[in-house]
């Protein structure tokens, strides 16, 4: 077995970011996602990158406009009031089709807020965030071990569809330390970037990296080819972990630290003799429909278990096509749902509790 | 019998995540049951979470007296020291465990104390080193960040406690490959190894595989339950 090392998933994201070969970092420390900073700002220097600290997020998110430009993997990290402020930046990537790497490690909201774990920036990261029509893919680790893995495939998938790849993370994905098997982590080359502005020689043409367009009818021709290409991600890419689903007359759906949760409620509910699984999304943009869609003909109750007031619960009762019943069983502000918690609410479900 | 030399202050330093909490908690657990008038200091300046004021509830069990920071462990998120740390210098007739933030950016809290500190020579400055963490998986690097520290701290250390592990799955395996790492920074730095310390759990394996074995228990909090 290979060596592991005992990580916080803020530093398996970025040790996984380096071996996905980026090389450029720019962020503005926010907690709870500090220690991407920190541990780039130790590292960078070390392997001939570039770390820098840039006067605000804004311009950080700016500065990653211009790398990704130039063909390099590039990244910036922040936590949910960041984000925000970065947000404009993920609006002109998205219109320019660069390819970038953007962490969210999310802290209750809105506002300032509080600096403990909270998932409720789902809407914000699943419906683009920034103005105008676009999207990001967006992940959703459940360990420090998939904060790593899923970096990397982060990195991969930005650059095949020339788009921002998002890691949403709650804030104990941040914090919390687990072993982390590095070795194990696979990385495919980027690929050729015949659109980079790397320097003409006078060979070809210029490039130009832009999102402004003088013509309407051109504008809306790109906007539509974007979302052909978004078709594409949503039939390739989608990532779920079924739990327990074969026999399920109930179904959880989680992601992130709220999937951890969960799983001991349902073990605990199914001692009890409580058919239940989950679904557990890792993308929550491309959203993993078609599995909701299937489980809704065996399945009478979703239980969607968020640290939000309630965000996923609509994208599992559009992929449902609100054919179950539903219950949200939430916390907010920085707080976690027990394992009890979610077993009330599976037991209350199984007793026809939801109707 | 503890492996522990206790002297009136205790001063527990490390790199980010080695384990300097957990540690710091136990020393205090020990000195209470051998009957001395201790208490601890949290003096974390660089980490808003997991913190001595975490475990809270057993130290009130235990009667042990906590200094930290109003603000541990709340939504605000500055770099506060507790008003009371001046009895650690101060209170001559108490013992003191000092849990101090990681790398040299959290040493930095010791500058305010380390003359008085050093002036009075009662205590141990204890390097705390963990072999699994990323940036501290070689000597070399170990060694480069306990000089950081003891530049920021202004006090030089006078011992090393080896705390290597993988967290609630580390083996009894991976805390004797971890001997060696410690051996080697400890001629590097021309320091003792006083203790290699583990998860309690472990004491059936390693009994009599290592030498001046500490054990410890490990501090609750949500993401060290099972899920």
């Amino acid at each position: 077995m290979a060596d592991k090392v005992l990580m916080k998933g803020n530093e398996a994201i970025a040790e996984a970011a380096i071996i996905a070969g980026c090389r450029h970092y720019f962020g503005y420390p926010i907690t709870p996602q500090t220690e991407v900073a920190a541990y780039m700002a130790k590292k960078m220097p070390k392997i001939g990158g570039t770390f820098l600290q840039a006067e605000s997020e804004i311009a950080a998110i700016n500065m990653v406009y211009g790398v990704s430009s130039a063909g390099k993997r590039v990244m910036t990290s922040s936590s949910s009031p960041g984000i925000s402020l970065k947000s404009e930046g993920l609006s002109y990537l998205a219109g320019a089709d660069l390819p970038a790497f953007v962490v969210n490690v999310q802290r209750g909201g809105p506002g300032l807020g509080g600096i403990q774990p909270s998932q409720s920036d789902y809407f914000q990261a699943t419906r683009g965030g920034g103005h105008g029509d676009y999207h990001m893919i967006v992940y959703a680790p459940a360990s420090v071990q998939e904060m790593a893995s899923l970096t990397v495939k982060a990195f991969e998938t930005a650059d095949k569809y020339r788009m921002t790849s998002m890691i949403l993370a709650d804030g104990t994905m941040g914090q919390m330390m687990e072993p982390v098997d590095l070795e194990s982590l696979k990385v495919n080359p980027a690929p050729e970037k015949p659109w980079a502005t790397t320097g003409t020689e006078m060979k070809r043409e210029h490039n130009i990296i832009n999102s402004l367009y003088l013509k309407p009818e051109q504008l809306e021709k790109v906007n539509f080819e974007r979302y052909e290409r978004y078709k594409t991600v949503e039939a390739n890419e989608v990532m779920f972990e079924e739990y327990l689903m074969d026999d399920a007359e109930i179904c959880v759906a989680a992601f992130g630290i709220a999937a951890r949760v969960s799983k001991n409620a349902i073990n605990a509910a199914r001692a009890k003799g409580i058919k239940v699984g989950m679904i557990r999304p890792i993308t929550l943009w491309p959203f993993p429909k078609d599995v909701f869609k299937k489980y809704a003909q065996q399945a009478h109750t979703f239980i969607s278990v968020e640290l939000s007031m309630g965000q996923m619960i609509e994208d599992v009762k559009l992929a449902t096509e609100c054919k179950a019943e539903y219950l949200l069983c939430n916390r907010v502000g920085g707080m976690i749902p027990l394992p009890e918690q979610v077993l009330e609410d599976i037991e209350k479900a199984a007793k026809g509790g939801a109707r | 019998m503890s492996v522990m030399d206790y002297k009136r202050i205790t001063i527990v330093c490390g790199h980010y995540g080695s384990g300097k909490t957990n540690l710091a908690l136990n020393m205090a657990y020990e000195q209470k049951a051998a009957g001395l008038n201790v208490s601890i200091a949290d003096l974390d300046i660089v980490n808003p979470y997991f913190r001595t004021k975490d475990s809270i509830d057993e130290l009130n069990r235990r009667g042990i007296n906590l200094i930290c920071s109003d603000y541990a462990g709340t939504n605000l998120d500055i770099p506060a020291l507790p008003d009371e740390m001046y009895a650690v210098t101060d209170r001559k007739d108490e013992n003191f465990v000092l849990d101090i933030g990681g790398d040299d950016r959290g040493a930095l809290a010791l500058g305010r104390l380390a003359p008085q500190i050093i002036a009075e020579n009662d205590y141990s400055m204890i390097a705390v080193v963990n072999m699994y963490r990323p940036l501290t998986r070689d000597c070399l690097s170990t060694v480069e960040v306990l000089r950081e520290i003891e530049y920021a701290g202004g006090i030089n250390f006078t011992a090393i406690i080896n705390n290597s592990n993988l967290g609630t799955d580390t083996t009894a395996s991976d805390v004797k490959k971890s001997v060696d790492y410690a051996r080697e920074i400890s001629a590097m730095m021309k320091l003792p190894i006083i203790a290699t310390s583990a998860d309690a759990r472990l004491k059936g394996e390693l009994d009599g595989e290592i030498d001046d074995l500490f054990y410890i228990e490990l501090q609750n909090s949500l993401v060290n339950k099972e899920c």
